[in-house]
């Protein structure tokens, strides 16, 4: 397999501007006579599809829920960054970009980094042209805040619901388009396989949730953007039906997976309270902008009441170990901070995964109805949750699987190792390196879908002849729907006694457990023992009632849990051979005497891709070594 | 405190859009007061397909009250009986020991049953794409900040925008009106300078759908802004109501575009 970045020639500054001179146009009379296919309606996929409509080409919509409105980006609470520098505060397109790369632990493409740095200036500018309400100052003008450790102030919000908002201004143009008869949406249909022919991508096969029908849908390029795979860890803070079924089916055939161990585990989420849970609800990082995290010094003070532990008491462990980022230290560093003080029997709550997010200091110098003013729905949402009132008791958090920095690797144009396969937003394996910066996916799904993909995707089917489409009925796009409806039946027929839930769960365990915040070789060799074994009692022993012709919930969900039985055995099996601890991936035999990540720049400064070899065989792992001229390789320090 | 309940559940079923469907009984034993509404369906759902029967099928998604996907008539109240909040959002502590809760799906003829407590919310998006947008095809705009918006109109609009197109309005209305739904789109839109080109265009054709899907008329009872999880008020009704009358002042049949050149 060749893993050809195709980035362009000359300054980064220049490249994307001379990459968007060089690349092939498609005449617009011959656009109606192109088809795209889009897996997904979140920001990447409905930003795509509303664009490449808007360009004139045919294009079919995708997703599993009912409406492409309700993609999981719309959970998204705290903003969007853009290099706009409206504040004046010394920010500007290199500085977004190197402190992505930074961010990023030195683990991504700079090429990649700096274009996306480069568009998020214009997609502010599109949001707004498009009604997005972001919020304003009493001057008229755009309102920013600084955001996830961030020490420039770029970053765009809409109260606590900007992906709300911004995936309703993408929804809204698509709609548009879908009126207009540009776009077709498909909701309530599943992706199931990718159709490929002579190894390059031809169509999609869908299950319609529905009616059960399998279908082919065939077209001359296919973007997927179908999102994370982090559900693989059972809780997270993904929505119920957020899968890697379309990617792990592309990836199985021929799309290179790249660094499947990269998982981004966010620090403030509210805690478990027992088996019962079915997800891990957010607290927008914002909130660390204000509230102090501690724990008791003492473990005996864990049970008390946090207003009966005195000052001199706590332990605000991120201002003491980073003092100069303090409560805003980055995602991966907070999420194993607080890791650490649990692991020594120091958390809080009553299942002692805790620690207390404070806002009294905050209230004392601002005033409650300041507090309430910027915080108000989270502090709703969080008693609605706990039944706790956090203006008078310390809010209680924990870290939670939240986004996937892997997926299939593309190259600068978005494309996979299948060409006319291009892959989008966090589906890929993107622009955030080994750890992402709050607010900057909601700026890579929009940058793809918006601002790359239409240019990247017109120049390919500028080197396909029009109307050469695969007919409906091809050997190829047959065989996928028996594949298809083989799993279906496989499934099915399996008769066991236990639910799809329950192996869910118990691979969620083993997936936090031996590849989660904390990693080391044992485990991971252990997990990789485990995983075959859940799944050999899957299929021996999952239960799905009723049939495959009709909506049926219990297959949907077993269809998904059968690919993260799968996925997640490649996430153990990147993170084991990554023998360095960067950004999210934290090998604990790779640390300094501190506890800080230590990387292994001469042996891992490269991009793991991994390349499906059948079921049963180890997949190879292939490398995409990175360069870094114009942020060099330093350590990542936060003290 | 964590009590747990005993309860016992009166669950719409209904095998399809064709099928008659009717009540069933299920008990739901020992649901911690920590679990969610849906986390307590899961409970009963799981002990259903351990026996080989067939689960409640319910929609959801995000399960953080923000994507809209879920939403059933709980004890008679879209979205149950807590304000302000919806399905997957609502605890079991909102419960006592021994209620029996009914469960139904949104019931509006424009919202066909798909199964059990799913409905077919398509109509919506339908009015959407009929004008609930601005035209702002992908491009260069000017920039951001060309086009300052008072900061009390955005935060209106933003009010409006809240709405998570859930349908709980519909469903509580006795006419099965769309009016909250619809006008906080309008209201949301006419309210930003970006949004005045099609202001009366967008609100005519986005009612013409909306009567077109088959949704009632408002009488003003107000049960739509009573149960709104977002809190969207019946202030959006009267600033549409005020641009229909414009749009229809204004309306002009269009004139073919075009021409010799
Ligand atoms: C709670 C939360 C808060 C967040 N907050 C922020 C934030 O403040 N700022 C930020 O930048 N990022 C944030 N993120 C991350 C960000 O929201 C996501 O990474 C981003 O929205 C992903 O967008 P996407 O378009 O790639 O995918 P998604 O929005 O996940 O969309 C995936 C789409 O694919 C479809 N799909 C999936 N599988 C299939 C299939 N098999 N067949 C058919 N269709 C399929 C789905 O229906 C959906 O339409 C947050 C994430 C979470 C979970
Ligand atoms: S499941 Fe998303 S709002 Fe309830």
């Amino acid at each position: 397999m060749e893993l050809n970045s195709r980035i362009p020639e000359g300054p980064i500054e220049k490249k994307w501007d001379k990459h968007r001179f060089d690349m092939k146009l498609v005449n617009p009379s011959n656009r109606r006579k192109y088809k795209v296919i889009v897996v997904g309606s979140g920001l990447a996929g409905a930003a795509a599809a509303a664009s490449l409509g808007e360009l004139g080409y045919e294009v079919s919509c995708f997703c599993y829920q009912d409406s492409p409105r309700r993609a999981h980006s719309i959970a998204a609470q705290g903003g969007i960054n853009a290099a706009k520098n409206y504040r004046n505060d010394g920010d500007s397109i290199f500085r977004l970009f190197y402190d992505t790369v930074k961010g990023g632990d030195f683990r991504a493409r700079e090429a990649n980094v700096y274009r996306l740095a480069q568009v998020s200036v214009d997609i502010i500018d599109q949001c707004v042209a498009q009604g997005v309400p972001f919020a304003r100052e009493y001057g008229g003008l755009l309102d920013n805040r600084s955001f996830g450790g961030a020490q420039v102030s770029r970053t765009f919000y809409a109260r606590g619901q900007t992906g709300q908002q911004l995936l309703l201004g993408a929804y809204q143009a698509l709609q548009r388009q879908v009126g207009l008869g540009q776009v077709k949406m498909f909701p309530r249909h599943e992706m199931q396989e990718l159709i490929v022919v002579d190894g390059v991508a031809r169509g999609i096969v869908t299950r319609d949730m529905v009616t059960g029908r399998i279908e082919t849908h065939v077209a001359d390029a296919v973007c997927l953007a179908t999102g994370g795979y982090g559900n693989t860890m059972y809780l997270a803070t993904y929505a119920k039906g957020c899968n890697g079924t379309a990617i792990w089916r592309a990836y199985k055939k021929g799309a290179a997976f790249g660094n499947p161990c990269y998982t981004q585990i966010h620090p403030t989420c509210i805690p478990v309270t027992g088996d019962h849970q079915s997800k891990l609800t957010l607290m927008s990082e914002s909130l660390r902008n204000d509230g102090r995290i501690w724990v008791p010094k003492k473990k005996e003070d864990c049970g008390k009441p946090a207003a009966q532990i005195p000052e001199e008491d706590r332990d605000y462990y991120l201002e003491r170990k980073y003092p100069s980022f303090g409560n805003l230290a980055p995602r991966d560093i907070s999420s194993r901070a607080a890791k650490q003080v649990c692991d020594e029997g120091r958390g809080v709550g009553g299942t002692g995964l805790g620690v207390y997010l404070d806002f009294s200091d905050a209230i004392r110098r601002l005033g409650a109805k300041k507090i309430e003013e910027k915080y108000g729905n989270l502090f709703e949402m969080y008693e609605r949750i706990t039944d706790e009132n956090p203006y008078e008791v310390p809010m209680r958090i924990f870290p939670a699987t939240h986004y996937t920095m892997g997926g299939l690797w593309v190259d600068y144009n978005l494309m996979s190792t299948i060409p006319g396969l291009f892959v989008l937003g966090e589906a890929n394996f993107s622009d955030h390196g080994a750890n992402r910066l709050g607010a900057s996916a909601l700026m890579q799904g929009l940058a793809d879908g918006y601002f790359v993909a239409p240019y990247t995707v017109a120049n390919y089917l500028a080197s396909t002849k029009p109307g050469s489409r695969l007919p409906i009925d091809h050997p190829a796009a047959k065989e996928a729907e028996a594949v298809a409806a083989q799993k279906v039946g496989r499934l099915l027929g399996v008769g066991g006694k236990e639910t799809p839930t329950h192996f869910h769960r118990e691979l969620g365990k083993v997936m936090w457990e031996f590849c989660g915040m904390g990693r080391n070789e044992a485990g991971l060799k252990k997990a990789l023992g485990l995983i075959p074994q859940i799944r050999e009692e899957f299929w021996r022993n999952v239960r799905i009632p009723g049939s495959g012709e009709e909506l049926n919930q219990s297959l949907e969900l077993a269809g998904r849990v059968a690919d993260f039985l799968e996925i997640g055995e490649l996430m153990c099996l990147d993170a084991l051979e990554r023998r360095e601890s960067c950004g999210g991936h934290f090998r604990e035999e790779w640390q300094t005497p501190d506890g800080e990540a230590l990387r292994d720049d001469e042996n891992f400064a490269h991009v793991a891709a991994w390349e499906y070899q059948g079921e049963g065989s180890t997949p190879v792992r292939h490398i995409e070594p990175l360069k870094f001229e114009y942020v060099h390789l330093a350590t990542r320090s936060y003290k | 405190m964590e009590k747990h309940l005993n309860l016992t559940l009166h669950v719409w079923r209904q095998k399809n859009a064709q099928a008659e469907g009717a009540f069933a009984e299920y008990p739901a034993r020992h649901i911690s007061t920590e679990m969610s509404f849906l986390e307590m369906l899961d409970v009963v759902n799981e002990e259903l397909i351990r026996k080989g029967e067939d689960p409640i099928a319910f929609d959801h998604d995000c399960r953080e009250g923000i994507c809209g996907t879920c939403g059933c008539v709980v004890k008679g109240r879209p979205h149950g009986p807590k304000e302000r909040t919806t399905s997957c959002q609502l605890h079991m502590r909102s419960f006592e020991d021994g209620d029996h809760i009914t469960i139904e799906p949104w019931r509006a003829e424009a919202f066909p049953v798909i199964k059990d407590l799913i409905v077919d919310r398509g109509a919506f998006d339908r009015i959407i794409a009929a004008g609930g947008f601005i035209t702002a095809p992908t491009g260069t705009p000017q920039d951001a900040n060309a086009l300052p918006v008072p900061k009390q109109n955005a935060d209106l609009a933003m009010d409006a925008a809240a709405c998570i197109g859930c349908g709980a309005c519909v469903a509580a209305c006795p006419n099965a009106s769309a009016m909250l739904f619809v006008s906080a789109k309008v209201s949301q839109l006419g309210l930003l300078p970006q949004g005045q080109p099609e202001r009366y265009t967008r609100v005519r054709d986005m009612v013409a759908r909306m009567d077109a899907e088959g949704f009632g008329s408002c009488t003003n009872h107000g049960e739509c802004e009573a149960v709104c999880p977002k809190g969207i008020t019946m202030e959006n009704i009267a600033r549409m109501n005020r641009d229909f009358i414009k749009a229809s002042l204004l309306y002009r049949p269009e004139v073919a575009a075009g021409g010799a050149g």
